[in-house]
């Protein structure tokens, strides 16, 4: 029974961080913390793939003497560009947060809405 | 063993920040999350990987967070208790994709398909080819450079979006004001 799912906690721990992350997204009404829900996500599709690509008794890809067995080099560098398109899409949620309270006062999902609300039957 | 152990520790940091409420706290533990994650690629042999996590995940997020945090608020309102709704989703969606490991190739199997197509043939020529020993490099620049050139659009278009967004804070400020002195409804 333990041998048939050896070797697949890796991915359950994924799947048990990408749900939180998902969770934080859904359920939380800070802006903020739904920003880092989002990371937190990102993370753990970040960890699947690396850990895709993890090749027993292998090494880093860099070429060296004396070194037969390799990790796959294709998925670290497809993590490479998410991870920097990750911190750019990042910035542009913050700058948007930044925006809202500038403009409703608040980063409170409810109370954004109620504002909403109080606008749309005042005019 | 020690990646088993950093795998259970994030876990246990992501639940952390799930339940704190003071948001610099939130901030600075998201921080440590990234470091943690770069920790765990170095164990599994992604150096180049873990170096970019470690500057750019762990270092210019958190900093781009405690920005929003000194330009908004650190105090979240009060906790808004559990979502029973939201949990059921993400535990049938949990369920599901755990369903979906069940076939998926064993950690570390050197005969997954994954290793079967083109990454031996870059691990093979690569270094031949482009005259550097670090496969990853090779790839980036090289054999998958309009990829880099595609990442630096996306960083371009979200550097124009932030300018546009927050650039112009001021000027907007002006723009209200000036219109309802005139009369006009904004």
């Amino acid at each position: 029974m333990m041998d048939q799912f050896a070797g697949l906690y890796n991915y359950w721990i994924f799947i048990v961080l990408m749900m939180i992350g998902f969770y934080i997204v859904m359920a939380q009404h800070n802006l903020i913390k739904k920003v880092v829900g989002l990371n937190i996500f990102q993370v753990s599709v970040f960890i699947f793939y690396i850990s895709m690509s993890k090749v027993e008794d292998g090494s880093a890809p860099i070429i060296a003497e004396g070194i037969t067995v390799y990790s796959n080099p294709l998925p670290h560098v497809l993590i490479l560009t998410a991870i920097v398109v990750g911190v750019a899409t990042t910035a542009l949620a913050l700058a948007l947060v930044v925006r809202i309270r500038d403009s409703y006062g608040s980063i409170e999902e409810d109370e954004i809405e109620a504002e909403e609300r109080r606008r749309e039957k005042h005019f | 063993m020690i990646f088993y152990a950093l795998l259970t520790f994030m876990v246990v940091s992501a639940l952390a920040l799930l339940w704190l409420r003071n948001l610099f706290a939130v901030v600075m533990l998201s921080g440590s999350f990234s470091l943690n994650a770069a920790v765990l690629y170095v164990v599994m042999d992604a150096v180049d990987v873990a170096f970019t996590e470690a500057a750019v995940g762990a270092g210019i997020a958190t900093v781009l967070m405690l920005g929003t945090l000194a330009l908004t608020t650190s105090h979240e309102k009060a906790d808004p208790g559990v979502s029973w709704p939201h949990l059921a989703v993400v535990v049938v969606v949990g369920a599901a994709l755990i369903y979906g490991t069940l076939d998926m190739p064993r950690y570390g199997d050197p005969m997954a398909p994954i290793h079967q197509h083109v990454a031996p043939e870059y691990i093979e020529r690569g270094p031949k080819q482009t005259g550097m020993p670090n496969v990853v490099t090779s790839i980036l620049a090289s054999y998958r450079g309009y990829d880099t050139l595609g990442e630096v659009t996306v960083v371009f278009t979200a550097a124009a979006g932030v300018l546009a967004l927050i650039g112009r804070r001021r000027k907007k400020k002006n723009g209200v004001i000036k219109r309802t002195r005139s009369g006009e409804r904004p």
